[in-house]
């Protein structure tokens, strides 16, 4: 057991910090909202440049060959600046299927286009009623010749409305809620009969509603099997709770960071009001709270190599709730904390309020997770 | 960073369990599952077992006794012990004024004490608070006065723990009236069978006597019984306050009773079915699980930090520990009191001191359930934790 970063992870972590200082301050942060899709491409080519894009990626398929931890020092860091590239979309999610599923044929198509920046990627699964349930599906595929067609809606798309590629959550036989007969397709996102709604989200990000009218692809769409892959989707959306829980811990450091330096220097009956010794307290909590969930953090990139899945899924759901209940305290104090001036959209703190409390209602809310790590008969 | 245990570890926590199995007396455990007292002999029993093993004082550096265990090591150790579970070493030698004589203390001290305090020849306690002197400590009033080869003590310590039990006391006394608060303190060290020393008890809201009044009335004690310098006592005070940082969460002790929890509550019914099927409790009981699962991560990330970087800085994440600790804790044992609702009422009138097992087991629940409100305030309050996050962590 060993807490401290190695070599290999302090320069990584060194190097997308220093990145990220020189060019995503909040001033920065600001003009990249209004490029095309909300994000800078000059950014995610430097991201790229620095390897960063191919991070999680094999060597054999020009990757660097990071694991967990890798990732959780690039969320950590993303989270940190508040960064609205589509890392997660693309990287960790449309990656993480690519990875665990994609042949070599699908990983030579697609890998290389998003280690050097020039595609994106967004996962199509959230349905109207689906809420939560990853094996919720009533997006059809159906078989045609040696393809399929594809027909349903998806909702809340990150990223859907610019990504080259879709990864859509299809049906292939059975009910809406049958765990089986569920596959996975890379869809182009400019295939005839995809239609896409975009907008922004509450962060500052960008989703779309997309409708599937009829969409045709050959085989190789087809990611892993297509008639049993919800271990497939579980396994990867684990991963992107993880990469979540770690962009939550750089989203909370820097909340509590910028708080107590506004305490420290706004002063109210003529002293500044961190002086005072409920508003102390409340920071105090504020340290254990985001201390925690760095530590769940921390467990659930260790659970991200669980060998049993149901472990792994317990392990991750239980991070989940702990940065779920750390996210909400840390992000609703440090606006009470700001006072007035927390509610403008000027100040910064509370566009961090509003990312994390984006992450919270991200694959799993603190109640849904709760459940789940209950259902499982705990932990201990 | 490498967040597994090695194989080592994994051999050394088999190896620890595997003693604790064969050597831990099964009575003393199974009072220790009810939560009940345990005699003075039943504890000093197994401490001299462990002592035996060569692992009574684990902690110290090897030339008194201590084994050269990694940072890691004695997590697990300590881990195993709370969950097995059995009594962990008494703090008040091996944790507290053990550490301050090899550190402060000179050889004659260390020969005459460290054996002694390894082996529990002496049971020690701890005379720190006072009446007026809680969370401000350092305002203590108790005096030692020199006259020609003896201190004269005069005054009154609180809180003092099972000092019934008590052979030696290690005393803040104040030396020097005129001096700042914290400068006018030293540490001594005196017998408990001294003329003089009187030990009243006080008994806690769940009937029980851990803690005692103790009185001094011109108690004489040798002048080399000081610990270190003269005045500098509010130092060892300090060292030893920072030495017990990661034992206090306590994650063994939780984590054993959420299992007597699960067990309990698929026994006792609820609406006509084990309460552990009730979905509203389990999900209670789940969450207090992931809070523990946080804490025992961040108690190794401490744990993990001391190892590699010493001591000396204490990590931000160490004030963590007390605070989640005592309140995780508490949320164990009020999740007991709702597995056992209407029966946790009757009450043993005669107290648990080891002795009488007449009462139905469930009897000791309520009363750990008042006992444990103790856990966030002694050892400084939450709420003084609180201050020293503000103010050594976030600087404010």
């Amino acid at each position: 057991m060993d807490f401290d970063l190695s070599e290999e992870q302090r320069l990584l972590k060194e190097s997308i910090d220093g990145l990220l200082t020189d060019s995503y301050n909040f001033e920065q942060r600001k003009k990249y909202m209004k490029e095309k899709g909300g994000w800078s491409k000059t950014v995610w080519l430097k991201l790229a440049e620095q390897g960063l894009l191919g991070l999680p990626f094999a060597e054999a398929d020009g990757g660097f060959g990071g694991g967990g931890v890798e990732t959780m020092i690039v969320m950590e860091a993303l989270g940190k600046a508040l960064v609205l590239e589509p890392y997660l979309a693309t990287v960790v999610i449309g990656g993480g299927f690519l990875r665990h599923a994609g042949t070599d044929a699908q990983k030579a198509a697609h890998v290389p286009s998003i280690i050097d920046g020039s595609k994106t990627l967004a996962f199509a699964q959230l349905e109207k009623n689906s809420r939560y349930d990853l094996f919720d599906v009533t997006t059809t595929a159906k078989k045609k010749g040696d393809g399929w067609i594809i027909d349903g809606e998806k909702f809340v798309v990150l990223n859907g409305e610019n990504a080259d590629t879709l990864v859509v959550t299809a049906r292939t036989k059975g009910d809406r809620r049958d765990r089986s007969g569920i596959g996975v397709f890379l869809v182009p996102g400019t295939a005839k009969g995809v239609t896409r709604k975009g907008y922004p989200t509450q962060d500052g990000l960008h989703a779309a509603d997309i409708t599937f009218t009829g969409v045709e692809v050959g085989t190789e769409a087809v990611l892993g099997n297509p008639e049993d892959s919800l271990a497939l989707i579980e396994r990867v959306v684990d991963e992107a709770r993880v990469a979540l829980c770690a962009e939550a811990v750089g989203l909370m450091d820097e909340s509590l960071k910028t708080t107590v330096e506004y305490i420290k220097t706004r002063k109210q009956f003529g002293v500044a009001i961190g002086s005072f010794q409920s508003l102390q307290h409340r920071a105090s909590d504020m340290f254990v709270a985001a201390e925690q969930a760095r530590s769940m953090s921390m467990f659930a990139t260790m659970a991200g190599d669980f060998e049993d899945a149901k472990e792994r899924t317990n392990a991750i759901a239980a991070a989940k709730v702990q940065i779920g209940k750390s996210l909400k305290f840390v992000g609703q104090q440090s606006i009470q904390l700001h006072g007035g001036i927390g509610m403008t959209m000027e100040a910064k703190i509370g566009h961090y309020f509003k990312r994390l409390t984006m992450i919270e209602n991200t694959f799993g809310d603190t109640e849904y997770h709760q459940r789940r790590v209950a259902d499982a008969g705990g932990l201990i | 960073m490498d967040l597994a245990f090695t194989k080592e570890e994994q051999a050394f926590r088999e190896e620890v369990r595997q003693f604790f199995r064969d050597n831990v007396p099964p009575e003393t455990r199974r009072k220790m599952v009810e939560g009940r007292h345990l005699s003075k002999d039943e504890m000093v029993t197994w401490w001299r077992i462990l002592n035996k093993k060569g692992w009574g004082v684990s902690h110290w550096p090897k030339e008194y006794g201590g084994t050269g265990w990694t940072a890691v090591q004695h997590y697990i150790f300590n881990e195993e012990l709370q969950a097995h579970p059995a009594p962990q070493p008494l703090a008040f030698g091996v944790s507290m004024v053990g550490p301050v004589i090899y550190t402060f203390g000179n050889e004659e001290q260390k020969k005459k004490y460290l054996p002694r305090i390894a082996n529990v020849d002496d049971w020690w306690c701890q005379g720190f608070s006072e009446p007026g002197s809680g969370s401000d400590l350092a305002s203590l009033k108790t005096k030692a006065e020199r006259r020609g080869d003896k201190w004269i003590i005069n005054g009154q310590k609180t809180w003092t723990t099972l000092a019934q039990h008590a052979d030696m006391i290690f005393c803040l006394c104040r030396t020097d009236n005129n001096a700042k608060k914290q400068m006018g303190i030293s540490f001594i060290v005196f017998s408990m069978k001294s003329k003089g020393v009187t030990v009243r008890p006080i008994q806690t809201i769940d009937g029980g006597h851990e803690v005692n009044e103790v009185f001094f009335d011109d108690v004489e004690v040798p002048v080399e019984n000081l610990i270190g310098e003269e005045n500098k006592g509010w130092d060892y005070a300090k060292f030893l306050l920072g030495n017990e940082r990661t034992g206090i969460a306590r994650v063994g002790v939780s984590k054993e009773r959420i299992r007597r929890i699960k067990e309990l509550a698929s026994k006792v019914e609820s609406g006509g079915k084990p309460i552990i099927q009730d979905a509203a409790f389990r999900e209670k009981l789940a969450a207090c699980e992931i809070e523990l699962k946080a804490l025992e991560l961040t108690q190794l990330r401490v744990v993990a930090d001391e190892g590699k970087h010493g001591k000396g800085k204490p990590n931000p994440a160490s004030s963590v520990l007390k605070i989640k600790g005592s309140e995780i804790q508490q949320t164990t044992t009020e999740l007991l009191m709702e597995v056992i609702g209407p029966f946790a009422a009757p009450f043993d009138e005669h107290g648990d001191d080891g002795s009488n097992e007449a009462m139905d087991w469930t009897a000791q629940i309520a009363p750990s359930y008042f006992n444990n409100r103790k856990v966030s305030i002694y050892g400084g309050s939450n709420e003084i934790q609180r201050n020293i996050i503000a103010k050594a962590v976030l600087g404010l």
